[in-house]
């Protein structure tokens, strides 16, 4: 029971810092970098680990907002210099980087605690059993043990976050709504480009272990996406986007648990039905509204 | 009094030896000319002169190959707010989750440090500026729900509430229904009054005489700048235009008059 609510709590903070960062990820259009970035940070877990040796958050998120923001420089100078597409560039870097990570793991299985399925989709369930003890000396056993490592850091991460979008929102607002005009205000668009990139780098590799590469993309783009279609301001977007992805958490967890399948894939599939449903439902208005016009 | 004191002090925009490029192709050579204030100025010439790169160089949207640009004597860096730049209305995500009246205090934020919220004070600029235009009323409305008109309205407000001394505009009268014209144009003798100065990228040679007091007349070059009365003339606009000049009139008359009347419907 208590496993579950830590699942439960875990999944559904994984599910709100996702859904706040791919808010501006699905404004300035740079969803796929997302993408990009959640495969790359592979690399920059696995670098900061055989490095440091150690599983210490601060040592983790280093690595990932490194490879991260390396990822986002990389792409963009492939495109300028190379003069390739900017979504080529993007594909071929980070694919890159998600495949030196997983020779990496592969070569080190002995050291590293991770295996390549778990990388992919991650296992939700299994957090419970991956504690952080405080006190106790080093000695486990006499330690107070405090909830999964997975919970505090997403908890942490998500805090970062909240206060980052809290802090800096309108200049995210004005950066996202045209660079442009933001550069004629004198705002530095390319720092808040890689800031943007440093808070999807922390939210992908503190959703990690969770969710794992693939289904965190899920939870940046679809509550967002959604919350794109309903929305009229920016702050009712991270708001509805922040519903959007607790509802999927609610449903997604309720459905796993009736079908005895893996949670964060059914997390992943409410969401995208929840997005189906607002689209349909959009439809359906639109029509009727057009309908009513005609008849007056 | 007021003459001299504009005679003696930096021109608002000083434009030297500017040359930009797109792609390896040279759009703009060797491009200079200065403005005086408190006037209005177009940028004249035809599709593919480069004219809305010229304002983009001068806003360092995009990079220049040489030259130099000065505002007010200095470098853009140091003139930043009091220069407002109002982009095309093709160039504005007008899906983008935002509501007209903040739209408008982004005009503001320039003056905020990062952690300071809009004051008191900037929202009432910020509504000054709606009720120029006649907006106030639509303040609450999400920027997709209005006219191409009241887009346009909406972007102009924004740089009323930057209170700058210099507007930079990429075809502010494109696409808008005759009402917005109107009110652009009492905006500009309002901002004149105020001695401030607008630059403006034109596209309707039937009513650039009547509109503005300065052309500057570009195709890839510099072809000519100064005070309508001087250079409004079948000579520059054929070396602008290069002798096709009769048909592009009629052409972009037509369209032009379609064009207001379907914006008109549609208002």
């Amino acid at each position: 029971m208590i496993n579950d609510i830590w699942i439960l709590a875990t999944a559904s903070l994984v599910a709100a810092a996702c859904a706040l960062v791919g808010v501006f990820l699905i404004l300035r259009r740079q969803a796929l970098m997302g993408d990009a970035i959640s495969h790359s940070v592979l690399l920059g877990i696995v670098l900061a680990y055989l490095i440091t040796d150690s599983r210490a958050l601060p040592v983790m998120l280093g690595g990932a907002v490194l490879i991260g923001l390396l990822t986002a420089w990389l792409s963009d100078s492939l495109h300028r210099i190379g003069k390739l597409q900017n979504d080529a560039s993007i594909g071929i870097v980070f694919t890159l980087f998600f495949a030196i990570g997983v020779i990496l793991v592969s070569l080190y299985t002995g050291q590293i605690d991770l295996d390549q399925e778990c990388i992919l989709y991650g296992e939700i369930a299994f957090i419970p059993f991956d504690t952080l003890t405080i006190g106790g000396g080093g000695n486990i056993a006499d330690g107070f043990e405090i909830g999964p490592r997975a919970f505090w850091s997403i908890a942490i991460v998500f805090m970062i976050v909240l206060i980052s979008i809290l802090i800096t929102f309108h200049r995210l607002q004005t950066v996202a709504f045209h660079p442009n005009l933001a550069l004629s205000l004198g705002i530095n668009t390319v720092f808040w480009h890689y800031f943007l990139m440093t808070l999807v780098s922390m939210t992908t590799v503190a959703s990690f272990d969770a969710v794992g590469a693939i289904l965190v993309v899920a939870l940046l783009v679809i509550p967002a996406s959604s919350a794109y279609l309903v929305a009229k301001s920016l702050k009712g977007m991270l708001w509805s986007a922040i519903a959007y992805s607790q509802t999927s958490v609610a449903i997604g967890y309720t459905l796993a648990y009736q079908l005895d399948s893996a949670i964060s894939a059914s997390i992943s599939v409410s969401a995208g039905l929840l997005l189906l449903l607002t689209i349909l439902i959009l439809e359906i208005q639109k029509k009727r509204t057009h309908n009513l016009q005609k008849a007056s | 009094m007021k003459k001299t004191a504009t005679q003696n002090s930096p021109p608002p925009l000083m434009v030297s030896n500017l040359s930009m490029r797109y792609h390896h192709k040279p759009v703009l050579t060797d491009v200079s000319f200065q403005i005086p204030e408190g006037k209005t100025i177009a940028i004249v010439g035809p599709n593919g002169a480069g004219k809305s790169t010229l304002l983009k160089g001068i806003m360092g949207l995009e990079p220049t190959m040489g030259g130099e640009i000065c505002f007010f004597g200095k470098p853009l860096t140091h003139k930043r707010l009091a220069i407002a730049y109002v982009p095309q209305r093709e160039e504005i995500d007008w899906d983008f989750p935002i509501n007209v009246f903040d739209v408008v205090l982004m005009g503001r934020h320039g003056q905020l440090k990062l952690w300071q919220r809009p004051s008191k004070i900037d929202k009432d600029i910020a509504k000054q500026a709606l009720n120029d235009l006649n907006m106030w009323d639509f303040k609450d409305r999400q920027i997709s729900e209005l006219s191409g008109g009241q887009q346009q309205r909406v972007f102009l407000a924004r740089a009323l509430a930057q209170k700058a001394r210099l507007y930079l505009m990429d075809e502010p009268f494109s696409g808008v229904d005759v009402s917005t014209e109107k009110a652009i144009i009492e905006l500009f003798k309002k901002l004149k009054r105020q001695g401030k100065t607008i630059v403006c990228v034109h596209h309707d040679l039937n009513t650039v005489g009547e509109y503005f007091d300065w052309i500057i007349f570009i195709n890839a070059r510099l072809v000519a700048a100064g005070p309508v009365e001087t250079v409004l003339t079948k000579d520059n606009l054929n070396k602008t235009y290069g002798g096709r000049l009769s048909l592009l009139n009629d052409l972009t008359e037509k369209m032009y008059r379609t064009q207001l009347n379907k914006a008109h419907d549609t208002d």
